[in-house]
């Protein structure tokens, strides 16, 4: 238990960081009070300076004993580059969590994972969860390419089959993802759910291939939100026709009920503006370094 | 009884017009944020206060959700005693410079004033914020002494003025006190719902700071519910006794199709963008904001006008507020609708939307609504609007935001057992603010659903005194070797 003035003014040290790929990042972060409670499927949002925006990010792993909590970030953004440029030494400003429902980890006897691409990282606890329930757990991991191919080792860990997929066919199979799902489900119909987390037009892949098959498909939504607390409504997502907050109903929900499509187009909102920090961004750097030199 | 300081006698009192603060002008202010009034200098304070009749019984303290002695203060600004006026406000009000700014006094105070009868009725808010604005312009705020200190420590749930103010009269009384707030700035509503036009940030920042000059520790980034339960503050965390005045934080939409598309907003979401997250600074902010050319906001309630008059600022050319009821029925405060009115909002009036019209890319491109008549009074007392039939029709926008209301944030009722929830989701307590738990009191919009920030720390300073009472009788039964009433369990 922190002191209570330790509270105040709090910062959110990194304490390690390491380059998974090129673009993805994976950082230990001390944050005691997440750390403590966090469980498989919560996320935290943060905010990485005073002038940031608040992004929300699943937690991947939590030590409740030495206080820290692990992201891992892929740079696509202006705030998860400016994020993947920070270092060990350095803090986060804000962290705040852990939020949204964690996922029900039950033994149901045989599941599919499916990850693409960061969204490995969002599965992986849940994997680790399920196995630990003592469920059979067989990973897809897909990838545009083999450099992007992320925590294959630890998903073999946790799974009894693991099987990778990029778009290009550097690595494992070439296909999508749902090509090696039809493959596996057809191997073991004693698969009775897919946890499927990844881009959205995946998730919905995904759903699209098991609910025929008589499969439960569970997908993690990632949405638009500023606050995580249910407060803005901007995560506001169709399901099974009733409008749900992803922050606090999900960000879990059964992939069958989710309107895939509206969620595609609403995540859309803001490309350009993106585009507009994002570019600045860069700019800024560039004009930085020509300073330096 | 002391002579009265004002040489005027009251014939002459009543010459005198209700002064005006001047203000920066619409057609300039509607393109920046910063505040829509400049106050009272002191000139027109002197004038303003001068023109008081000093009733023997003030109605005006009456009509204060708080009981500020405004008779009191307005007497000592006649006789220039502006430390002597703040002070008094201070007695019963921790947050004057934003009282004077954002309260309803056309509706509490100044409606009770005599001279209203005949006359216009004194500018109390205007007054509250003179003092407020002198107080710091001269550097005269002093911590209050605290005759007695008390080893409990207090949880506050929620740093809005319910809590903030929860936590000065506690702090006054020499308990320890602790406020979460989940955000990652304090305030609240003052934070995230009121813009800076209105209430500049420089003050909410001051108030607050001088709620902390009292002792009070403000943690951000804690979610009360997720980050620890309510039971382990008690446990752990070692609190005697909770507040809970987490605000009514849950938007909520019409139900019509179309609130998915891209463009359209909650008033929560798109105030909290703007103000918390300071997108109008985008790309200096990284929190980005889409406004339309044309922007249609519904609702007719302050949050509505706040909403609206930001579009405006962003650059929305034509900016409509679309309401159910007419001008009259409407709950926003006269300043803000006049203030909206002169900034050029154009107000759609006995209008109800019915849906959100996309383009092809999934943005919004247009509202269809449907004229309304007013009929009969409903359960409010206000007459309730019916559709007229074939009166559809589209007003063209780009962005939709909907300000018709929010409900309580339901993560600390989920997450704490034996605590009594109504059907609407509010906290429910007695006249004391105690709720269904031993220790643990609520307030604010949290318990009222939906009110104004007055209200919500007149909740505040009830909910303090009912604490002081509740740890005073546990430490008394403490004393005389009686078992202390443990806090834990519910329905003792």
């Amino acid at each position: 238990m922190l002191a209570r003035g330790d509270l105040l003014e709090a910062r959110f040290p990194i304490l390690a960081k390491w380059l998974l790929a090129p673009t993805v990042a994976k950082f230990v972060i001390e944050a005691p009070l997440v750390a403590r409670k966090h469980r498989a499927g919560n996320f935290v949002i943060i905010r990485i300076n005073d002038t940031g925006e608040r992004i929300p990010l699943t937690v991947v792993e939590s030590d409740s004993a030495g206080g820290t909590i692990t992201l891992i970030v892929q740079a696509v953004g202006k705030t998860t580059k400016a994020l993947c440029a920070m270092e060990a030494g350095q803090a986060i400003r804000d962290v705040v969590g852990p939020l949204g429902n964690p996922t029900p980890i039950e033994r149901v006897g045989a599941v599919a994972c499916v990850g693409g691409g960061v969204g490995t990282a969002e599965l992986l606890p849940i994997a680790r969860a399920l196995r630990e329930a003592g469920n059979d757990v067989h990973t897809i991991i897909g990838a545009r390419t083999g450099e992007l191919v992320i925590l294959e080792d630890e998903m073999r860990a946790c799974s009894s089959s693991v099987t990778v997929t990029t778009d290009d066919g550097s690595y494992g199979r070439r296909g999508l993802v749902t090509d090696a799902l039809s493959a596996l489900l057809a191997e073991h119909p004693e698969i009775t759910v897919v946890y499927a987390i990844g881009p959205l037009v995946m998730m919905k892949a995904v759903t699209g291939l098991v609910e025929p098959l008589g499969r439960k498909s569970v997908v993690s939504l990632n949405t638009i939100m500023v606050d995580g607390t249910g407060m803005c409504g901007g995560c506001r997502v169709t399901v099974n026709g009733e409008m749900k907050f992803a922050c606090v109903d999900g960000p879990e929900f059964e992939g069958s009920g989710v309107d895939f499509d509206e969620l595609i187009a609403r995540n859309r909102t803001y490309v350009d503006l993106e585009r507009i920090a994002d570019e600045r961004a860069a700019c800024q750097l560039t004009t930085a370094q020509g300073a330096a030199r | 009884m002391k002579k009265s300081s004002n040489l005027l006698r009251p014939a002459e009192r009543l010459k005198i017009p209700r002064q005006r603060a001047s203000e920066q002008a619409p057609e300039e202010r509607n393109h920046n944020f910063l505040e829509v009034s400049f106050g009272f200098d002191e000139a027109r304070a002197l004038v303003e206060a001068s023109r008081c009749l000093e009733c023997k019984d003030p109605a005006c303290i009456k009509g204060c959700p708080v009981n500020i002695n405004i008779r009191g203060f307005v007497e000592r600004v006649v006789e220039q005693d502006y430390l002597g006026a703040i002070n008094t406000i201070r007695e019963a009000n921790a947050l004057p410079g934003i009282c004077g700014r954002v309260c309803p006094q056309e509706s509490q105070c100044e409606i009770m004033c005599s001279l209203g009868k005949k006359y216009t009725p004194i500018a109390i808010g205007k007054l509250e914020r003179f003092l407020a604005d002198y107080e710091i312009r001269h550097d005269l705020f002093r911590l209050p002494d605290v005759i007695e200190r008390h080893d409990e420590k207090v949880a506050i749930v929620g740093s809005g003025p319910s809590g903030l103010t929860c936590a000065a009269e506690l702090a006054k009384r020499g308990y320890g006190v602790t406020i979460f707030e989940a955000l990652h700035a304090p305030g609240g509503v003052l934070r995230y719902g009121i813009p800076e036009f209105r209430l500049p940030r420089d003050i909410l920042d001051l108030e607050i700071d001088r709620v902390k000059a009292l002792g009070v520790e403000i943690v951000t980034n804690f979610v009360v519910g997720r980050t620890a339960t309510i039971d382990e503050l008690f446990g752990e965390w070692g609190f005697s006794s909770i507040y809970l005045a987490t605000g009514a934080g849950t938007p909520h939409f019409m139900g019509i199709p179309g609130e998915s598309l891209s463009g359209v907003y909650s008033a929560n979401e798109f105030l909290s963008r703007v103000n918390l997250m300071k997108a109008y600074q985008f790309p200096e902010y990284d929190t980005p904001i889409k406004i339309g050319r044309q922007v249609a906001v519904i609702g007719g309630g302050n949050t509505a006008m706040d909403a609206v008059r930001t579009a405006l600022r962003l650059g929305a050319e034509t900016a409509y507020l679309i309401y159910r009821r007419s001008r009259d029925e409407m709950p926003a405060r006269h300043e803000e609708i006049h203030h909206a009115e002169e900034e050029g909002v154009q107000f759609v009036l006995l209008t109800n939307p019915t849906r959100i019209l996309a383009d092809d890319r999934n943005w919004v491109r247009g509202i269809e609504c449907q004229r309304m008549a007013l009929g009969e009074p409903d359960a409010s007392g206000r007459r309730k609007p019916v559709p007229m039939p074939g009166s559809e029709f589209v007003l063209e926008v780009q962005t939709v935001i909907e300000a018709i209301g929010q409900s309580p944030n339901p993560i600390i009722q989920a997450t704490t057992p034996g605590l009594e929830v109504s059907k609407r989701g509010t906290v429910v307590t007695d006249e004391k603010k105690e709720t269904s738990r031993v220790a643990i009191f609520a307030g604010g919009d949290l318990a009222r659903g939906g009110a104004t920030v007055i209200l919500a720390m007149r909740d505040g300073k009830v909910a303090a005194e009912s604490i002081a009472q509740f740890l005073g009788a546990k430490r008394g039964a403490a004393g005389n070797g009686d078992a202390a009433p443990e806090a834990a369990p519910a329905g003792v």
